[in-house]
């Protein structure tokens, strides 16, 4: 390990191929972001972790990291960007963290408390999307939907089955499920799939097995996201 | 030097008589569904990457994209439904609900809708008792909006079953409410409704090139590929489409990057509002532009190019079938020479000009700009090197070559060497295409199209720059006022709030929706623009849309996202009075008098000093 770029000041080493996101992470360092898995060739469409590279914002988890590149994350700037791409992903679902199974182990919630998020701030914009209870073992619950895209790489690249896609353009985009019918109970999707494992919030979530984990005691109650810097490096991790 | 009255030729009837089979036949029987959809998937050979070209002949033949066609394309292209879905639903002018036999679509563009394009679309609507963005109960019209559709010189216009009609006014409403009612194939409607004039005011080298076709070809082939490339070079030639990219730097580098194969792609996606100059160039010089895409061709090494023409010129594409027929015939494309061409025409998406997306489209898939790096010289269509350049580019490539670039450099500046396009439209006395050298001002072209009174111009569409008149001697060019070609006039009776808040719409409409801040910001900035037109505005609504566009320009995957606020910006800057005076406020106005709400607390804690109560 030789290369090393600056971050905030810290110089983090990197291995050839890596990108920002991915050298910090595995130094340590988090960077917020909602779309990038370790498992998962990075997109960059949340932009939650957008950062300076040499003066020009660039997203950490497409960034290939270079030797000498100099990085701001932890400014007030970037913070207060941060919080209003989590405060408008939080109008543009419909998100109800109290009845939530996900509530303590959501990584938008998670975000939000991990960035000073006091309030929506923007007008809900209140999308109409019905549930989908089709699935015998899985229901899809649309309203929490961050777009974030990782049930469509898990399932085409891991389960090899396509049960998921986007529809639409622009603020009508929508996650589909691979049926004319458009249900997932149509679809060959089983619980046991890649694709049902890593949803960041609470879109996919098992039937009959609610709050098997009691408030208090889930994933993010016991310290804020950026202390859990370790499992966003780990397969099977995020 | 007024444009003569071009096309409604043989190759328009054919388009027209080719667009008969779509009226009337929306509820076809499943049988012969089934049969043209396996027509058209063995026309296309099952390859999926032909799925836009694929569901737009579909729709023509049965009307729109039902559910069960959807599956029908999946498995006739192997590709997993969903997917099929996705590209499906991203483009304006591909439907998966039954649309009218009949479509009718308002281009949008704000120079239109000054010209009174909205009154026409409600008498539309009023006289064949349908209700815009939605399809008459009978399945007979429906009536909408679209962005704008490039016929600003001769606006307003509509797209009636995806073909222009320009110059609407009330009179041709009245008829079109008739024809429409009586059913009247598209064949049948007043031929002269179609014609689409070239308006071309001012001509320079470019459009008085006087190339015989095959002259470029010819002069690449003696000279051999690196002589062209340094031909290119010594004439500077910059990219047309806006960014002005050293051209010769661009061919260099797809040149030089390991593939297995190499294309050229034009780029006629001119989605840009106010742009019109690509139009007239496929119409009237389309020789030049495949030789432009030939040359490129021959010089990287590419023996494929594709020609991506917007939905919107879909009137364009028999004539450039024509063109590229022709110059099969006469040698210049096909086998002897190594290089061909094909056409791949868009659906409807502004985002599809940005040049990775239209990768994307050209693929069969939904246009989301690519995550760059790699740029498409090393891994374009396909994963392979390619070079995608603006119509105007290639055509000014065919002059380069056909002249060399000394002669080309001899014109403009020293950083934009050669002329420009330039789409003029708005209110001036002649709007049209005007070529002018780089390093014209602002002040000669409005003098030259005969605007007077001008309040401000709109450079490089709204993506580009709102000029004031104070800065009318800047000059065009990437020295000082960078351009694509639109050149929007505004006099003194505009209100430019309302030009802002047409851009707004435009851009939250053709947002791709890949990233946050474009898909929600886009959104966020039209909610307080409709709140502000509609006489509820403070100043608290200005400083939230200043903080959107901040967002927006520092966190957005691509230019969309990052230019979407600069409309709103420029004229918050330069025409603050045109804001000012739709605000019921210029203070902070609370929703509700938070000292009045905090009575019940003061009286439950029985308190009613100083302390208690907030500062008036």
């Amino acid at each position: 390990m030789s290369d090393t770029f600056l971050l905030d000041g810290r110089e983090v080493p990197f291995a050839p191929g890596q990108t920002v996101l991915q050298a910090a992470l595995a130094a340590g360092i988090y960077i917020p972001h909602l779309c990038y898995h370790p498992e998962f060739k990075p997109h960059g469409s949340c932009k939650l972790c957008t950062v300076t590279a040499n003066g020009r914002s660039a997203s950490a988890c497409t960034l290939p990291a270079v030797p000498g590149l100099r990085v701001d994350s932890e400014t007030d700037a970037i913070r207060q960007e941060r919080r209003a791409l989590i405060q408008m992903l939080l109008v543009e679902g419909n998100h109800f963290c109290p009845s939530c199974e996900k509530s303590g182990s959501c990584l938008l919630q998670a975000l939000g408390y991990e960035l000073g998020v006091m309030s929506p701030h923007f007008r809900h914009l209140y999308p109409n999307r019905p549930v989908d209870f089709s699935h015998p073992d899985v229901l899809l619950d649309f309203n929490r939907c961050i777009l974030c895209e990782l049930c469509i790489h898990a399932s085409a690249e891991v389960d090899g089955k396509h049960v998921f896609a986007l529809a639409g353009r622009g603020i009508g985009k929508h996650l589909v499920v691979n049926a004319e019918s458009g249900r997932l109970g149509d679809t060959n999707f089983a619980l046991t799939d890649k694709a049902a494992q890593v949803c960041p919030v609470g879109v996919i979530l098992p039937k009959r097995k609610g709050f098997a984990v009691p408030i208090g005691q889930r994933r993010f109650d016991d310290a804020p996201i950026s202390a859990h810097v370790a499992e966003f490096t780990q397969k099977g991790g995020a | 030097m007024v444009g003569g009255i071009l096309t409604a030729s043989t190759a328009m009837d054919v388009l027209i008589q080719n667009n008969k089979p779509s009226l009337g036949q929306g509820n076809l029987h499943c049988v012969n569904a089934n049969e043209a959809i396996q027509s058209v998937l063995l026309r296309h050979g099952h390859d999926g990457t032909r799925l836009m070209q694929i569901l737009r002949e579909v729709q023509d033949a049965l009307g729109w994209l039902a559910p069960t066609t959807l599956t029908a394309i999946a498995t006739g292209i192997g590709w997993p439904r969903a997917r099929v879905e996705s590209t499906a639903t991203f483009y304006s002018f591909f439907h998966t609900v039954p649309r009218g036999r009949y479509r009718v679509l308002w281009s949008n563009n704000i120079v239109e809708r000054l010209q009174g394009s909205r009154d026409l679309m409600i008498a539309l609507c009023r006289g064949l008792w349908v209700e815009r963005g939605r399809t008459a109960e009978d399945g007979l019209v429906s009536v909408d909006t679209t962005s704008c559709i490039g016929m600003g010189d001769q606006g307003p216009a509509v797209l009636v079953n995806y073909l222009p009609i320009t110059r609407m006014d009330m009179d041709r409403v009245e008829a079109m409410v008739a024809l429409i009612r009586d059913e009247v194939p598209l064949a049948n409607w007043p031929a002269e409704w179609f014609h689409v004039a070239d308006n071309i005011q001012r001509r320079d080298r470019l459009l008085d090139h006087a190339l015989r076709p095959g002259a470029g070809l010819a002069a690449t082939l003696g000279r051999g590929a690196q002589a062209t490339l340094d031909e290119i070079r010594t004439g500077k030639l910059r990219g047309r489409g806006g960014a002005g990219f050293a051209v010769a730097d661009k061919w260099q580098a797809c040149r030089d990057a390991p593939g297995e194969q190499r294309f050229i792609v034009c780029n006629a996606d001119e989605g840009e509002p106010g742009t019109f100059k690509d139009r007239v160039l496929l119409q009237s010089h389309a020789d030049l532009v495949c030789e432009g895409m030939t040359v490129a061709g021959l010089t990287v090494g590419a023996h494929q190019g594709y020609v991506y023409l917007r939905g919107e010129y879909r009137y364009l594409l028999e004539p450039l079938k024509s063109a590229l027929a022709r110059r099969h015939r006469a040698g210049l494309l096909g086998n002897g020479v190594g290089f061909d061409i094909a056409i791949h025409l868009g659906a409807g998406a502004y985002i599809c000009g940005e040049e990775s997306a239209l990768l994307e489209s050209l693929e069969g898939k939904r246009g989301i700009p690519r995550s760059r790096p790699p740029f498409p010289v090393t891994h374009g269509l396909f994963g392979q090197p390619t070079v995608v350049n603006n119509v105007e580019t290639l055509a000014c490539a065919a002059l380069v070559a056909a002249h060399g670039g000394a002669w080309f450099a001899a014109a403009g500046t020293a950083q934009s060497t050669g002329t420009k396009l330039l789409s003029v439209s708005g209110d001036c006395a002649r709007p049209g295409i005007y070529e002018y050298p780089f390093g014209v001002s602002v002040r000669q072209v409005l003098e030259e199209c005969g605007a007077e009174n001008v309040q401000a111009v709109q450079v490089s569409g709204p993506s580009g720059a709102c000029i004031a008149a104070d800065e009318f001697e800047r000059k065009l060019g990437f020295e000082d006022l960078p351009t694509a070609g639109a050149f929007m006039v505004f006099d003194q009776r505009r209100d430019l709030f309302e030009v802002a808040r047409n851009f707004n719409h435009f851009f939250q409409h053709e947002s791709c929706g890949f990233c946050t801040p474009c898909r929600v910001g886009t959104t966020l900035l039209r909610q307080r623009m409709d709140k502000i037109a509609r006489g509820h505005g403070t100043c608290y609504d200005i400083e939230e849309i200043r903080q959107l566009i901040t967002v927006m320009n520092t966190t957005a995957h691509c230019g969309l996202g990052r230019t979407a606020g600069n409309p709103l910006a420029d004229t918050l800057h330069k025409f603050w009075p045109h804001w000012e005076r739709r605000l019921k406020s210029l203070d902070f106005v609370p929703a509700i008098n938070l000292d009045a709400a905090l009575a019940p607390a003061r009286q439950m804690t029985r308190r009613n000093d100083p302390a208690a109560h907030l500062a008036s």
